[in-house]
């Protein structure tokens, strides 16, 4: 397959960026869409190049690392799947691909297609976790958990905290991401002692880093590479309203 | 400065949090519906012939301080609205300060997309629709008329205007938008108001775009009817 890749290149945080055209013209259609771009940067590499900078770890689809924007579909153009998952097969010869970073001003970018997500780290650190005693872990089982509960909370601990939902918000909003943690904790037994305190905890810290407000459009529920439904933020709403309002 | 409760704060912070401000919007957008859903049903009474609708506004009149109770109330729901939509559209507009080179949408709509701009030419139009209905100035001349029973006469006040060209079309293009606005809100309301319950997802899906789409019907049949002469000037 012969294509032409429209990326954006940006030296660090504060530099200009700029949109600059690159000929892959040796892609196979099995390769993933990161492998093309590995083949990209070899031959850069080889013309004496700066590489294409981009985000990957896993390539497996699980990690959350890779984050494309890609003919403006965070991801890419396969539903449910994150952008090391995408081979180059849904892609047709002779096509223009646009390949763009995260854009929201919660996530800056550090070079070319990184973006720093430490926004998403720190409102998981404002309250995305349960306070339990050390020692030697308990009895399987001592805690009853409810199974359509859990299969709820395990529906939204799918989420691996990518930032495909505030890439694809025309708000840049972080609604999904937050709902998803909110409710992985919310929907079990041992996430209630802190529930009303982590809702708050998360939704100020999450207006705090500049995120922007969710108008219900759910372009996040279409890209999201584990499909979190958008059933998580109605039920965030709700948990958030109900503890805002709770006397203190 | 004495220190405020500490209730106070939390529900304060919580009203001025994202959140927040989308349950300010929606609980208002969903009083707005209600109102625009009783504004049509008594105005369809223009159907009913110059008795129903004359009669029908001399008692909304005869209501006195209530009726002014209502307008102020409308009045403040509309600027909580207005607020909030504001703080919103800033923050979203904040939030992503460079835009994408290749734009995409994958199911966002139209409606949703353009809330703040149909909000805002509604806007305009309920302000003349006010001065033109309720003030008189626009049109003074079909708005001093009385029927034979000395009540002021309404319906050929509503047939003189709306059988002029020029505002039937913007009562039209209003509604139209009135509906474009509303198929997105009244969703997106109960969305935001943590509807979940999966016998209550229509509210969230087709609700909005049925709801509006008979507000468009019932408020567009009132000047069409009028301009062609389906409703006419009593005899």
């Amino acid at each position: 397959m012969e294509l032409t890749l429209h990326v954006w290149r940006q030296d660090g945080p504060d530099s200009p960026g700029r949109m600059e055209i690159y000929k892959a013209d040796d892609v196979s259609s099995d390769m993933s869409f990161l492998e093309m771009l590995d083949v990209v940067n070899e031959r850069l590499l080889e013309e004496g190049k700066e590489p294409i900078a981009f985000d990957h770890d896993c390539r497996e689809g699980i990690c959350g690392t890779c984050s494309l924007m890609i003919n403006g579909v965070a991801h890419g153009p396969e539903e449910g799947t994150t952008v090391c998952q995408l081979h180059m097969r849904k892609f047709k010869d002779g096509d223009s691909i646009y390949i763009e970073p995260w854009r929201a001003r919660a996530f800056p970018i550090l070079r070319d297609l990184v973006v720093d997500r430490g926004a998403f780290d720190r409102i998981i650190e404002a309250g995305g976790y349960v306070s339990v005693a050390t020692g030697n872990a308990p009895d399987a089982n001592t805690i009853p958990v409810n199974r359509d509960e859990s299969e709820m909370a395990m529906d939204a601990a799918a989420c691996i905290g990518c930032g495909a939902c505030v890439a694809s918000c025309p708000n840049g909003s972080a609604m999904l991401f937050v709902a998803a943690k909110v409710a992985h904790l919310g929907h079990l037994p041992q996430g209630q002692p802190e529930r009303q305190k982590r809702v708050l905890a998360m939704v100020e810290q999450m207006d705090k880093e500049g995120f922007g407000y969710c108008t219900n459009h759910y372009e996040c529920e279409a890209v999201c590479p584990k499909e979190i439904p958008r059933k998580f933020i109605a039920e965030m709403n709700r948990d958030y309203l109900k503890a805002g309002m709770a006397a203190e | 400065m004495a220190a405020r409760k500490p209730r106070m704060n939390r529900l304060a912070r919580t009203l001025q949090s994202s959140i927040g401000s989308k349950f300010l919007m929606s609980v208002t957008g969903i009083l707005l519906l209600l109102f625009v859903i009783a504004h049509m049903l008594g105005n369809l009474q223009v159907f009913a012939g110059p008795d129903q609708l004359n009669a029908y506004a001399a008692k909304l009149q005869s209501l006195g301080p209530l009726l002014w109770v209502v307008r102020l109330g409308l009045l403040a729901i509309f600027v909580v609205h207005i607020g909030a939509a504001i703080r919103v559209t800033n923050s979203n507009r904040a939030a992503r300060p460079v835009a994408y080179v290749y734009p995409g949408s994958v199911q966002s709509t139209f409606a949703g997309r353009t809330m703040m701009m149909s909000g805002l030419i509604v806007l305009a139009f309920l302000i003349y629709h006010v001065l033109h209905f309720t003030v008189g100035t626009t049109n003074p001349d079909h708005f001093h008329l009385v029927d034979e029973t000395g009540r002021h006469d309404v319906y050929s006040m509503v047939v003189m205007g709306f059988s002029q060209w020029p505002i039937a079309l913007v009562y039209v293009v209003a509604n139209i938008l009135v509906g474009v606005h509303i198929s997105h809100g009244a969703s997106s309301a109960f969305q935001t108001l943590g509807v979940t319950h999966p016998r209550l997802a229509f509210l969230k899906q087709g609700f909005g775009p049925g709801i509006a789409t008979l507000i468009v019907v019932g408020n567009l049949s009132m000047p069409l009817a009028c301009l062609f002469g389906l409703v006419q000037l009593p005899a």
